[in-house]
């Protein structure tokens, strides 16, 4: 891994924070040469207070929701002055990508551009103060999703948008996580040689949404794996594999650790086990 | 030059595709659809080099055009009511980030009721939008106008997208006679971008985030910008008549059979044929065509009102809560610098293309001497 830094220090990122971990590791994989299009969110914000800026390559960031078409007209108009070698990444994190941009990520895949479209899915619009996000897992408890007498918590199940993606048969969709930083790498590196659409899903733990020490980020991380919260894969010509084997600790520990899920009694927890392992079979087995 | 006939929507696209854009970017609706039809089938033939972007949608194909414009590429996209209002959001980012983005709107009315024809409700409600808007009254001005509005919004001292405002199907499906430049070489040269750049070798940061005191300056400076491109909409016209031998008033306004007339109508668009022919017969009325809403020519405007008694604005649009239109509040609030203040009438015309024809003209002027300062009407069909 290159040890060059291409987010420069002293953003405003929470302290322990998840996204900010995932963005260095993907700018270590993508090295220089690369044009980072970024949503409205968490990162954006943190990096580039005017007139400085953390970013050591080319970004731009236009809107919440548009990240992806205009990432869409970057990679045409780079291919148009013959740059097709500069790596074009649409980012943002799981409300930017899988709800309010979805539609615009969509095209971007249907119509094929060389773009690589990441999430940093740090599971709610952790920007605007921890609101629920298509990504927010099964019970949590977010700022409009508040545990109470009368909830407990969200009541969807997270948006399988690894799926979805693999269903606009794209030639390369991963999973990936910060606690798995060469897995990371590597899969980062492989979908830019890559020509065409494709798409990784960064699992990121957020202290402040998810309420645990700041200290912690990467042992949550790795917990949402063994849990089977989080599952890393690939998915290459309709095939999808496992790249990293879980060793199923009980869901238990991964709830107990986030205040987002205190509230949760034991036969809550008894629950969840049983759709978290269904979901597993469904999907893996 | 050869005179030849075409449809509006057609010297549309053959006019986009002389400025030779990198990239058009559009997504279909009523009246637009054939201008973008046409510019695909140009690219189909081979005859225009750009990178077409069929995308999902009006906000991605704004935001496909901002993106490749902050990649240093020139873009071209058109679109119309429903499509303008859904970029809404983009539109303001566009300005916001200074990109000479080129658009032309096929004016339609807004939804609800849906109605697909002509009024100038959906670019006037993005008169606050950091865009120059310039609004056509023949196909060959849309065809002079779009060649200009490159020039125009990539100048290094202005950098603000342009619209090209163009009535829905008077102008767009209108078969017209006209003169079709060869080449525009020698008037608009290949954009160079002079700030905006997304390239490895010069990493630049674009569209980030401000605190409220950078934030202030910032958008001052683009509203000075706006304002300085009075004088550059100018020019550029006035080079483009020393090239091309047409003229449209100064650029901004035209004054038409204005001399002594005590009377003026004052209107945009293709409903300014329609007042040129009544005004033809008569000695005692004149028309003020806006051609340049935005920025607002307020020193043309009123220097052209100068010594008048009656103003009869003609507008296509409704500024909900003030029962006016936009033109007719914007006119007041310069008149009070004018020596011998005319008395201002307001007419909304034309609402989701009703028809405003030369005899209605006639009787609002003829009705107009009853009329006290400040009225409001809307013209409706019998
Ligand atoms: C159209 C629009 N709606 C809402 C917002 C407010 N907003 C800004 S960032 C954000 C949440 C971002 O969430 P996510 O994409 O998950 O990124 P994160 O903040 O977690 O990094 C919201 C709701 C906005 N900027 N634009």
């Amino acid at each position: 891994m290159k040890k060059d830094e291409l987010l420069a220090p002293g953003h405003r990122t929470c302290a322990g924070c998840g996204p900010a971990i995932a963005i260095r590791m993907l700018l270590r994989a993508t090295g220089p040469n690369t044009v980072i299009c970024n949503a409205t969110g968490c990162i954006e914000v943190t990096t580039t207070q005017y007139p400085t800026t953390s970013w050591k390559i080319p970004w731009i960031h236009v809107l919440f929701e548009n990240a992806a078409s205009v990432a869409s007209g970057i990679r045409e108009a780079l291919d148009m002055q013959g740059k097709s070698d500069v790596n074009v990444i649409a980012l943002g994190g799981d409300g930017g990508m899988m709800d309010i941009g979805f539609r615009a990520i969509s095209g971007l895949w249907e119509r094929g551009h060389n773009v690589l479209v990441i999430t940093y899915d740090n599971e709610s619009y952790a920007n605007t103060g921890v609101q629920r996000s298509g990504g927010t897992p099964w019970h949590a408890s977010t700022s409009t999703t508040p545990s109470g007498s009368a909830s407990k918590g969200k009541d969807q199940w997270k948006k399988d948008m690894p799926a979805i993606a693999a269903a606009h048969h794209i030639p390369y969709v991963a999973t990936a996580s910060i606690a798995q930083p060469f897995d990371l790498d590597k899969k980062v590196k492989k979908a830019l040689s890559i020509k065409g659409p494709k798409y990784i899903h960064i699992h990121c733990p957020c202290t402040i949404g998810w309420r645990f020490d700041e200290s912690k980020t990467i042992e949550i991380a790795k917990l949402a794996l063994d849990t089977k919260m989080c599952a890393l894969y690939e998915i290459e010509n309709h095939k999808k594999t496992l790249t990293y084997k879980p060793k199923g600790t009980p869901v238990k520990e991964y709830l107990k650790a986030q205040a987002r899920f205190r509230h949760l009694t034991d036969e809550d927890i008894e629950e969840y086990q049983k759709r978290i392992d269904e979901v597993w079979a469904r999907d893996f087995e | 030059m050869t005179k030849t006939v075409m449809e509006g929507s057609l010297a549309t696209a053959k006019a986009a595709a002389l400025c030779e854009p990198d990239m058009v970017v559009a997504y279909p609706i009523t009246p637009q659809t054939h201008i973008v039809e046409n510019l695909g089938k140009l690219i189909a033939q081979g005859k225009l080099k750009s990178k077409h972007i069929e995308v999902d949608s009006e906000f991605s194909a704004l935001s496909a055009c901002v993106g490749g414009s902050a990649a240093g590429s020139r873009v071209f996209t058109a679109t119309a009511s429903q499509g303008l209002a859904l970029m809404n959001e983009v539109l303001f980012a566009a300005s916001g980030m200074r990109l000479p983005i080129v658009m032309v709107v096929a004016n339609r009315a807004l939804s609800a009721p849906i109605n697909i024809w002509n009024d100038w409700q959906d670019s006037i409600s993005a008169r606050d939008s950091g865009w120059i808007q310039l609004y056509c009254e023949t196909v060959q001005e849309i065809v002079d106008t779009i060649i200009q509005a490159y020039k125009i919004a990539e100048d290094k001292n202005i950098l603000l997208p342009v619209m090209v405002c163009m009535d829905g199907f008077f102008l767009t499906h209108v078969v017209e006679v006209l003169d079709m430049p060869k080449s525009v070489s020698k008037y608009l040269k290949k954009y160079k971008p002079p700030y905006a750049i997304l390239d490895p070798k010069k990493p630049q940061t674009q569209g980030p985030f401000a605190f409220p005191k950078p934030y202030a300056e910032l958008r001052k400076d683009l509203s000075d910008a706006m304002d300085a491109s009075a004088a550059t909409i100018k020019k550029c016209h006035d080079d483009y008549a020393k090239l091309f031998n047409r003229t449209y008033g100064n650029g901004l306004i035209e004054e038409y059979r204005t001399k002594n007339k005590k009377t003026i109508i004052i209107t945009m668009g293709s409903l300014a044929g329609n007042v040129k022919e009544v005004v033809d017969k008569r000695d005692d009325t004149g028309l003020l065509r806006i051609k340049c809403f935005r920025p607002f020519p307020k020193k043309d405007i009123m220097n052209a009102l100068k010594g008048k008694e009656t103003v009869i604005i003609l507008e296509k649009n409704i500024s909900l809560g003030t029962s006016c239109g936009a033109l007719f509040d914007e006119i007041r609030s310069i008149h009070c610098n004018i020596e011998d203040t005319p008395k201002i009438l307001d007419y909304i015309v034309g609402i989701g293309g009703m028809d405003c024809r030369t005899d209605d003209i006639e009787n609002i002027i003829n009705q107009s001497k009853t009329k006290k300062d400040g009225h409001i009407e809307w013209l409706m069909e019998k």
